[in-house]
């Protein structure tokens, strides 16, 4: 169990372990050693079971062998009693690990004849814990002795007298007592033990029943002083340790996928945290059954262990509905990856249900686990005593370091909702599922309402549950607001058909472009061709003009130099 | 372990069968011890049988004869079984309990 009892560092008070699922964790290491500690509770609130498991429990697990002293049941009677939970108490008798002696007292065959004190109860006892080297007493309802005597005065000082004497016997007691008006015992016997009270309670509400255990005192040691629920069932007293007082659990930043990769991008692109809690809300049929589906699919596929916790639909409904969109759960129950639990809500009450939840973990030990859906508990307990139980279920599953899911129906109406808003602020992460309603269609969206510590998107998403699988797309986003299912698509497709006739468009202009210039470059080929010939022109007269010129010159010196030579 | 028997009986009576539980040699015992005799001797003398158990001597016969307040007399004999507890101080009750009529 990875609640371990703190340990203290002056080391005060030397407890006894009960062995009783849970009480050991809130009385931080069982009973008071060597000292009486008295059961009180209404009949029925199962004190017997509770002492006889102290006892048997000792003989069993931490060797101590004990000593039951039962003033109401035969003893043939309560071997028969426990049986039903798996103690043989007749070989255990045998083996010398327990002794049982059934005190009986009638008051009409006993007659009081003057000053007596119960030295034979004394002997008795004695003789039974010397016989087997006894570590445990128990004396189940020893208030039977004020019917069978009367004389209170001499029982008073004879119970003190017993309760000093078992002490110096180093013997760890119990003494149980039934309530009384007013009291915790209809005797007072909480006056005589004053070192550990803890008090049995067993209450009907809304025709469910839940059995409670409240320590009432425990003197020299800490303890915590809540009503915790226990439970009584074929494997004996479990009371629910499931509340951490302290928030320090360690945490990760291992990502677990959900399953549908869109979603996985919306959450920072890898999934949610391992050892978080997610909720899913939304209307009916908004898919969440399917998202947790998935969930538990890609942690199986992951080849982790996953638990579906399932209150409204049976497991074969959920395998079957899943199949129909891709999600094969079968293959992970036949692996053994994955269990159902299925269970109505008002099968028992809430405590109940913590306690099967917590006790199917601690034996399955899964990485995984889904509540689908935890709006449906509302129905065994108002919105505070869920929250209070998912509160410490949170708290129990992140000791754990297991990964929750819870799926809650929104209905629009006020109570579900409330589950929604108390619930939220435990949750890590919660996805919202809505309907859109549009031109005569329903369309399912999904945004990420909070994600704690990571990036995650913030736009809404459409959620398409189709027969590959599930996904997520893009909206729309127009004009005409969030565009979803076919008007998306209409959407999509209009901008498609813009696309191409745009880009019909665009090639037209380019071939216009592309004629015009051909052209334009042919014109302006043959200006320049009638440039050159202009120019050659030109040329052809520029340059014979210039020969004439030196021509001329050339005449013009030589008639020069011919007159000179005349000379 | 103290018995003592009257055989002769000269009523026509059953006897009385007793069975007296002490504790060692406890003041309440003592005092029982002294009470039944002289109770004995006055009423029911050389009709009685008594038998007087040292619990301290045979423990394990406090869980068989369902002994918790001592010191106990049991009346075996004549039936109803009777069980009385105390001193013996209260003769009244003492004879009640023996089922004798005070004369």
């Amino acid at each position: 169990m990875s609640i371990e009892p703190s340990k203290s560092q002056f080391n005060t008070l030397p407890k006894t372990l009960t062995g009783i699922q849970g009480l050991d964790e809130i009385t931080q290491g069982g009973l008071p050693e060597a000292r009486p500690t008295l059961i009180c509770g209404a009949a029925g609130s199962g004190k017997t079971l509770f002492s006889m498991e102290f006892l048997v429990h000792g003989a069993v697990m931490y060797h101590e062998p004990g000593v039951f002293i039962a003033f109401e049941e035969k003893t043939d009677e309560l071997s028969i009693n426990v049986a039903s939970l798996g103690f043989d108490l007749q070989q255990m008798q045998a083996d010398k690990l327990i002794k049982l002696d059934h005190v009986r007292i009638e008051r009409s065959e006993i007659e009081e004849t003057g000053e007596y004190n119960l030295d034979g109860l004394f002997i008795r006892l004695g003789y039974a814990i010397d016989s087997i080297g006894a570590k445990r007493v128990v004396l189940d309802t020893i208030e039977s002795l004020f019917s069978g005597l009367t004389n209170e005065a001499i029982l008073r000082a004879e119970l003190r007298r017993l309760f000093e004497w078992l002490k110096e016997k180093k013997v760890t007691t119990i003494i149980t007592g039934e309530k009384g008006d007013g009291m915790l015992t209809r005797q007072g016997l909480e006056e005589y033990v004053s070192d550990c009270v803890i008090m049995l309670d067993h209450r009907v509400e809304n025709k469910i029943s839940t059995r409670i255990l409240r320590i009432v005192k425990y003197r020299g040691s800490v303890h915590g002083t809540n009503e915790y629920p226990f439970l009584i069932d074929e494997e004996g007293i479990s009371v629910l340790p499931v509340t951490s007082l302290l928030l320090n659990h360690e945490v990760t930043s291992e990502r677990l996928s959900s399953g549908i990769p869109e979603l996985d991008r919306m959450l920072g692109g890898e999934g949610f945290f391992r050892t978080s809690s997610i909720l899913v809300s939304g209307t009916a049929g908004t898919g969440k059954t399917s998202i947790a589906g998935s969930f538990v699919n890609e942690a199986c596929l992951d080849g982790k262990r996953a638990i579906y916790f399932a209150f409204e639909e049976s497991p074969h409904q959920i395998v079957r509905n899943m199949r129909s969109i891709k999600i094969d759960l079968q293959t992970h129950i036949d692996k053994g990856l994955l269990i159902f639990s299925a269970s109505r809500p008002t099968l028992r009450g809430l405590e109940m249900h913590l306690l099967s939840i917590t006790r199917l973990i601690e034996r399955f030990k899964p990485a995984v686990i889904v509540l689908d859906p935890i709006s449906n508990l509302i129905t065994v307990g108002s919105a505070s005593e869920v929250k209070n139980l998912l509160i410490r279920l949170i708290d129990f599953l992140q000791a754990y370091q297991i990964t929750v899911m819870f799926t809650s129906l929104a209905l629009g109406d006020k109570r579900a909702e409330q589950t929604d808003e108390s619930v939220s602020s435990l949750v890590d992460a919660w996805l919202l599922l809505r309907d859109i309603e549009s031109n005569g269609e329903r369309n399912r969206c999904l945004y990420v309402m909070k994600s704690r510590g990571m990036k995650h998107s913030n736009k809404v998403r459409e959620f398409l549950i189709t027969d590959k699988g599930l996904r997520l797309v893009e909206v729309f986003v127009g004009p005409d607001g969030v565009l979803t299912g076919s008007a998306r698509e209409t959407q999509q497709l209009l901008e498609k058909t813009d696309v191409a006739l745009r880009d019909q468009a665009i090639t037209r202009t380019d071939r216009e472009i592309e004629r015009k210039r051909t052209l334009l470059e042919a014109k302006i080929a043959s200006m320049k061709e009638e440039f050159e010939s202009i120019k050659e022109e030109l040329n052809k007269t520029y340059i014979a003009d210039k020969l004439k010129q030196s021509i001329l010159d050339e005449n013009k010196k030589e008639l020069t130099q011919k007159r000179d030579k005349s000379i | 372990m103290n018995s003592e028997t009257q055989p002769q009986s000269d009523e026509e009576e059953e006897r009385y069968v007793l069975r007296l539980f002490i504790i060692g040699a406890s003041l309440n015992s003592m005092r029982a011890v002294a009470n039944l005799k002289e109770i004995c001797e006055k009423y029911i003398k050389d009709n009685y049988s008594l038998e007087i158990v040292d619990v301290h001597q045979e423990k394990s016969i406090a869980a068989k004869e369902q002994l918790i307040a001592l010191p106990m007399l049991i009346k075996l004999s004549p039936s109803p079984e009777r069980r009385l507890i105390g001193d013996m101080s209260d003769t009244p009750k003492v004879l009640k309990g023996l089922g004798i009529s005070q004369m």
